[in-house]
């Protein structure tokens, strides 16, 4: 039986096991109040602590020594003592800090976003549209990376890559070989195989789904639509090298492609197997549960009107918001 | 004359073989910590000294010593970090060329000290000669008795290896240094845990520096009492400065603790004052990562009194008007140097060392460095000035590992102190090409502290 500490964030207290992550005690409080992570990743082990988008302000140590941290710490990484307050949106400095880094993270960027498959659900533009500044301060040319073919499943843009080592621990953690890795030091570190070669693994496609921006995305699916067009159904198969528990995403009676299902947090449930992403792209192969059901804040919603919520966009427009409102009851009044 | 702890036999001929070492006293400490003492009494000694961390953070070397966690059926660790990679700096390399026995003299008594029975010394790649000397050391020593099992018929058991680094300055970060040590890529560790309690194979492990670990020696020969009698305040001991720069007489010096700093850079016991007879401008006093402050600064504090060469006197006004005693890598400008040039060739070499495993590091140093080279070749604009400051801010304290705050603090110094001369070469670019700034006030008295009437 673990010790239960109490945790302050933002004002908000919880009670959670003794050696949970600050991270984790937010996202069982959830809202507003979850820092962003890059990195950091809970289902594989030693992952965090690297992208610092986490980053918060502990006020109080804790009961027993209530000295607050010198430093803002990743949240990601730092467990919780009893008594411990934290402060994350409430802090001014941990939100300069953000804004920092995110400015980091997007300097050498190449922000091709209406290109990249990625768009959509890419975490990398989810926070720079929420601590991102318009203007960049950078004059300088961005950096590039000579192009590495990684074999036939998965298309690898380095310019894209944040380095946060998810796609590494995948490798480390789930499949029987790691056959790339970091290369390089400082900013012309880079994601490569060394001794160019495909990587191949059964389940070397979970580097896919990890990835939070477009550094890694599947080649089977790569400029066939846009993810804001496609629906996803949540599906499962009998297979014998994963769970076989997957999300279906549809443009009209065709599957575009498959991916592991994604949390709130937009970490997968359970990894899946290559096989399941990359070669079951028929419906008949596959028991359809239902509509996978995507958080209404996401873009891949916005085209979807079960619920009369529409996003800011909209709602900010009187225009857009009687359109919104039209088209809601055009569509819901088939169900 | 300072009285010298370290280098005090540093000229003798052939003092870098095992005999002509012996016989100057060596390994006295060996015996007197084995034979004599028990474990606790020599992390207490240790800590009496008030012996500080000579790396760069001055943190207490006893206290570490003491925070090393003992489980039960874990070996515990000791490591030398050999990797002085920091600009400015080369005493470690000074030492181990000349002396290695005192450091492996060191290292045995620190290992006994801490229980570990296994220890590393983990020596920058570049550094291949002093590697072999500190092998050819070791095996001296080890045919003597001094290393291997049961040393000096007193049952403890100690091998000690030599490892090379790839010659990274990140490797000289502690948590870095386990990392290369144990095979992997030279990355910072997430802290806590910290080595103490989880180093190097997940046991307990301390790393300390070359010097740290060579000042133990002297501790354990004459006691605690007397070295913390030199020195001053809680800068005990002496300190092994790499002075370098314009001035008459470059080189190691060992100095007490205390040393005015005027007195450093012109008394011709040490560096013997200006070479070619040139004004001083500037000075940075303990390796590239600390602020670098204008002659007025560094030889006076803000209150008028005389700067010391101690850990408190060097640090006195904060980053407002002071620096650090780091490692004592003391670069010495005089008026015919640039300040601009010196930023970007400091953030040129943060730039090209930093891991890239951290956001705000891998990608603010090379704008840093993009923007000063900027600035240095007649491009730059006023507004660079306050974009640097933004910058470095942005880093310091927001990354890892210190090399962070190491990157930032030169830069954010440099623009704080020579403001005018970063100016200069925006508004005067062309000219900026052709000569220097000069000497401008940098030397000029600082104007006397204001004293409020009270009314």
């Amino acid at each position: 039986m673990s010790e239960r500490v109490k945790v302050t964030i933002d004002g908000i207290s919880i009670e959670v096991d003794a050696g949970t992550t600050i991270l984790n005690a937010a996202r069982l409080i959830g809202g507003d109040i979850v820092p962003p992570a890059m990195c950091y990743y809970s289902k594989l082990e030693g992952s965090g602590g690297k992208c610092r988008t986490c980053l918060v302000k502990v006020s109080k140590g804790s009961d027993k020594d209530p000295r607050p941290m010198p430093k803002l710490i990743a949240s990601c990484r730092t467990g919780v003592m009893d008594g411990m307050e934290v402060q994350n949106i409430t802090s001014p400095e941990v939100m300069e800090a953000r804004k920092g880094i995110v400015e980091m993270l997007l300097i050498n960027h190449p922000l091709d976003c209406p290109i990249c498959d990625q768009a959509g659900e890419c975490k990398l533009q989810d926070l720079s549209y929420e601590h991102g500044s318009e203007a960049t301060r950078y004059e300088f040319e961005r950096r590039t990376f000579d192009k590495i073919d990684i074999g036939d499943k998965i298309q690898l843009h380095m310019t894209r890559c944040i380095l946060c080592y998810r796609c590494v621990y995948v490798a480390d953690q789930l499949t029987d070989q790691r056959e790339h890795g970091i290369l390089g030091r400082g900013d012309a570190a880079e994601i490569s195989t060394y001794i160019e070669k495909a990587i191949d693994n059964d389940f070397s496609g979970n580097v896919i789904d990890v990835c939070p921006v477009g550094a890694l995305t599947d080649k089977t699916f790569r400029f066939k639509n846009r993810v804001w067009f496609t629906k996803p159904v949540d599906a499962h198969c009998d297979c014998d090298k994963c769970s076989g528990k997957v999300t279906l995403w549809y443009k009209g009676e065709e599957v575009l492609r498959v991916t592991a299902r994604k949390d709130v947090n937009g970490e997968v449930e359970s990894f899946i197997c290559n096989t399941c992403r990359f070669e079951r792209k028929n419906t008949s192969e596959w028991t359809i549960e239902g509509p996978r059901k995507i958080s209404h804040h996401s873009v891949i919603s916005s085209n979807h009107y079960e619920l009369l919520d529409p996003p800011a966009v909209i709602r900010k427009n009187p225009a857009l918001k009687e359109a919104n409102i039209e088209e809601f009851e055009r569509v819901t009044r088939h169900y | 004359m300072g009285r010298k702890l370290l280098l005090e036999n540093i000229n003798v001929p052939g003092i870098n073989t095992f005999e002509v070492y012996r016989k100057h006293g060596g390994y006295r400490a060996v015996e007197k910590a084995l034979k004599t003492m028990s474990t606790e009494d020599v992390v207490e000694e240790v800590k009496k000294s008030g012996l500080r961390g000579r790396g760069g953070a001055g943190f207490p070397t006893g206290m570490k010593w003491s925070f090393l966690a003992k489980p039960e059926g874990k070996p515990r660790y000791l490591v030398c970090n050999a990797d002085e990679s920091e600009p400015g700096t080369f005493k470690d390399r000074y030492l181990i060329t000349h002396i290695p026995h005192l450091l492996i003299e060191g290292m045995i008594v620190a290992s006994y000290a801490l229980g570990a029975k296994t220890s590393y010394i983990y020596v920058r790649g570049e550094m291949m000669p002093q590697i072999r000397i500190l092998e050819r050391a070791i095996a001296e020593a080890k045919a003597e008795g001094f290393l291997g099992k049961n040393i000096l018929g007193t049952g403890y058991d100690l091998e000690l290896y030599v490892q090379p680094g790839g010659g990274a300055y990140i490797c000289g970060e502690e948590t870095a240094l386990i990392e290369s040590l144990e095979g992997k890529r030279g990355n910072p560790r997430i802290k806590p845990p910290f080595p103490a309690i989880s180093g190097l194979y997940n046991c307990p492990t301390v790393v300390n520096n070359v010097e740290s670990i060579a000042a133990v020696v002297p501790i354990i020969n004459d006691g605690a009492d007397e070295y913390a009698k030199l020195g001053i305040g809680r800068s005990t001991g002496t300190k092994l400065i790499s002075a370098s720069g314009n001035i008459k007489n470059p080189g190691v010096y060992e100095i007490e603790l205390g040393v005015p700093v005027e007195e450093f850079i012109y008394s011709d016991e040490y560096c013997g004052g200006m070479a070619n007879g040139k004004r001083l401008k500037a000075v940075v006093a303990g390796g590239s990562s600390v602020p670098i402050l204008p002659a007025n600064l560094i030889l006076k504090l803000t209150t008028g009194e005389n700067r010391l060469m101690s850990y408190e006197s060097l640090a006195e006004g904060a980053f407002a008007s002071g620096t650090m005693l780091g490692s004592g890598g003391f670069v010495v400008f005089d008026e015919d140097q640039c300040i601009v040039r010196n930023t970007w060739n400091f953030a040129r070499f943060y730039h090209h060392e930093s891991c890239g495993q951290c956001s705000p590091c891998r990608e603010g140093t090379g704008w840093m460095e993009k923007v000063l080279h900027r600035l240095e070749y007649g491009h730059g604009k006023l507004s660079d000035l306050d974009l640097l400051v933004d910058v470095a801010k942005k880093i310091e304290g927001n990354t890892i590992c210190p090399l962070g705050d190491a990157a930032a603090w030169p830069v954010a110094s440099a623009i704080r102190h020579f403001r005018d001369e970063f100016e200069w070469h925006v508004s005067h670019a062309e000219e900026a090409m052709g000569r220097n700034y000069g000497l401008a006030h940098y030397a000029d008295p600082l104007p006397k502290a204001e004293t409020v009437a009270a009314n």
